[in-house]
């Protein structure tokens, strides 16, 4: 039903491909990683709010400012920060890799 | 054009304890007294619909195929993309609601600003790419691409128009509310201009008009959101500190004015910088995390903006774009509630004399707040894209809804994917029509209902159905058509019924003294569910089917990991 179907042959000669094996186990080991850190991240700071209120609403030093502005801003950069370094290392690292694989399968 | 400061009358202040708490997505459906007709707001609203119907004319004439209709030939940019998700993401309910929620309560507005946000690292990691690699048109292509099509795609349609339906309420009725507030206009007439515009430019403009929308929508927003921020800022000497302070000291002053003892109203004012009330216990506290995180990953008009792209690297581009977009708009908004706080509960032109409350109900402290930085004509322009806003989304949403209808309903499982491209873009632009005419009559008959538990509905929904579904098909070998359809369709009853007996509804709603379910959210049980079912199921699964499914992964594998024989752009 897909009008751009490919041969079958370019699969089988990519499912033979050592380099797409290797390519696709760093990075989904690569993605999972970072899944982990943002979950652990995110469920972090929900967990420090459900049990530590406290800790979140202690001011820094002498400034009205809590920790809780720092923490919470945080986990919103750290969200940007990790789409960054994904995006970065793919347009480094991945992408060159799977031209190559490509271009051999598609030829 | 930033007024200076003003602090007047203080004795004249009525506390802004009284405030009834915005809930989420409150922010749209609270009732709202209509106000004087606002000519600013509404000639430079007309302005920006004159603007979009120019370019829903000329998106008209490059709209000729159902590729072009439902993912504008796959010919937008990543950056555009970016823009128009964050478009697709910054609703109404965020601008407005967000900052009411920070000038109620302070500090917990935050936490639905990181909520929302974390969903999207999450989409780039484990799904963007895979899904412009194996989707055309509906993530419905993803979700059934190894699997029988018709059981898996009746599940994918139907959770669609779920997900869509509770989602446009939500937004027609806030609409609605809005208009009556921003520009004195009746709410009915509201709902059917909103209505009628929404329908122009997805029937005639397709995608194209609908990410352009988006993305005008999306940049007025965010220059909206900069100069409040930045006006706020301003007043400060760009110190958070003295902007925290100085809140500090009106909530202590208010709470105090209130009746509160000195102590009392000093903790009052303290409370605006940790976290409240919002999160009561551990377990509405994950299970709303869960539903936020992980129900951006299936919401349908969000995922269908992956395959507007070129290809997957066009993809994950637009994930980084529209996450930078999205998280410096609620860092705006952040600052924009505490300066509501500062700027506006101590200004008695902005508070109603009779409740003691905002005039105009509480969700405009963005609002007034445009008022005090730059006058009528700024407060006119912020209206103009509050409406600006919830018409682009609503655009979204209905074009999600009537793919789903036209490519998976009627050409997948009704022809059997014998449909010719031009039945299948008439259909789907009557689906439009339908869509856009259930949308005005829902919104009218819901105007005087409570609807705020709609749009967590629909992310509950999509974290216990499409999220679930989706991840499994692409990444798990053993998943089948069973497994599938039985999953997801039990992860969306299970949502679905525990938000009725869940306290927003069996309570607020349908006024019961005790919740069955106690949690704010289900996903916590819903998901699980979910996935657990798919897997369960597909295990046990020795069908004929299964084998197939099963013997369909290696191929599909190859294809989601590399792009081989992915649906490029088409010609223009």
């Amino acid at each position: 039903m897909d009008p751009a179907e490919p041969a079958g042959g370019a699969l089988q000669r990519v499912a033979e491909d050592p380099r797409y094996h290797a390519l696709v186990a760093r990075r989904s080991r690569f993605s999972w990683t970072l899944t982990g850190v943002m979950l652990v991240v995110f469920f972090g700071y929900i967990l420090a709010i459900a049990f530590r209120k406290d800790l979140l609403a202690t001011p820094i030093g002498n400034h009205v400012t809590t920790w809780g502005i720092p923490v919470g801003l945080g986990v919103i950069l750290v969200g940007i920060a990790l789409t960054g370094i994904y995006v970065s290392r793919a347009n480094r690292e991945f992408d060159p890799l799977l031209q190559a694989i490509r271009k051999d399968a598609e030829q | 054009m930033i007024a200076p400061f003003r602090m007047t009358r203080w004795a004249a202040v009525v506390s802004a304890c009284c405030l009834p708490l915005p809930a989420l997505a409150d922010a749209l459906t609270q009732e709202t007294r209509q106000q004087a007709v606002n000519w600013p707001a509404i000639l430079m609203f007309g302005a920006f619909v004159l603007c979009t119907l120019m370019i829903t004319r000329w998106a008209a004439g490059k709209t000729r195929t159902t590729a072009d209709f439902y993912t504008a030939g796959g010919g937008i940019t990543g950056f555009q993309n970016g823009l128009a998700i964050a478009g697709d993401y910054m609703s109404a309910a965020s601008f407005l609601g967000i900052s009411a929620q920070i000038f109620a309560d302070g500090y917990d507005g935050l936490i639905y600003s990181t909520g929302f946000l974390v969903g999207w690292p999450i989409i780039l990691f484990l799904l963007a790419e895979r899904l412009r690699n194996l989707g055309r048109y509906t993530f419905a292509d993803v979700a059934s691409f190894r699997f029988a099509q018709t059981p898996v795609r009746l599940f994918a349609a139907l959770s669609t128009l779920a997900v869509v339906l509770f989602y446009l309420i939500a937004q027609m009725v806030g609409a609605g509310q809005l208009i009556k507030l921003l520009f004195g206009l009746p709410y009915s007439y509201a709902v059917v201009i909103v209505g009628v515009l929404m329908t122009l430019y997805v029937l005639f403009g397709g995608m194209i008009a609908t990410t352009w929308v988006q993305i005008i929508k999306a940049v007025l927003l965010l220059g909206c959101a900069t100069v409040m921020a930045f006006a706020v800022m301003a007043s400060f000497g760009f110190s958070p500190d003295a902007l925290f302070a100085k809140a500090v000291e009106v909530k202590t002053m208010l709470a105090g004015q209130a009746g509160a003892d000195s102590a009392s109203a000093a903790a009052k004012g303290r409370s605006i910088m940790g976290p409240g009330n919002f999160i009561k216990d551990p377990i509405s506290a994950i299970s709303f995390g869960m539903a936020l995180m992980f129900g951006t990953a299936g919401l349908p008009h969000i995922m269908m903006r992956f395959f507007t792209v070129p290809d997957a690297k066009a993809a994950r581009k637009s994930v980084l774009w529209a996450t930078g977009w999205i998280g410096y708009f609620y860092l705006l908004t952040f600052i924009i509630g505490f300066g509501a706080i500062v700027m506006v509960a101590t200004e008695p032109a902005f508070l109603d004399p009779l409740t003691g409350g905002l005039r105009g109900g509480s969700n405009m402290a963005a609002l007034h707040l445009a008022d005090a930085i730059g006058g009528n004509l700024f407060l006119g322009f912020v209206c103009a894209v509050a409406f600006a806003t919830i018409l682009a989304v609503v655009s979204g949403l209905t074009l999600a809804g009537a793919s789903a209808v036209s490519h998976d309903l009627y050409a997948s499982v009704l022809r059997k994917g014998q449909a010719s491209s031009a039945e299948e873009l008439r259909i789907s632009r009557r689906t439009v029509l339908v869509l856009a005419a259930i949308a005005i009559v829902l919104g009218i008959l819901f105007e005087k209902q409570n609807v705020a538990f709609m749009v967590s509905l629909a992310f509950a929904l999509a974290a216990s159905g499409n999220f679930p579904v989706l991840l499994l098909s692409v990444l798990w070998k053993g998943c089948t058509t069973r497994g599938v359809v039985w999953g997801g369709s039990l992860g969306l009853a299970l949502a679905l019924v525990l938000t009725v007996l869940s306290p927003t509804v069996w309570v607020t709603v349908l006024g019961n003294a005790e919740p069955v379910f106690p949690y704010s959210s289900p996903t916590l049980f819903s998901m699980p569910l979910a996935f657990f079912t798919i897997w369960i199921v597909s295990l046990l699964d020795r069908s004929g089917r299964a084998a197939v499914d099963r013997s369909g992964y290696p191929a599909q594998r190859i294809r989601s990991e590399t792009g081989i024989g992915a649906a490029g752009a088409s010609a223009h």
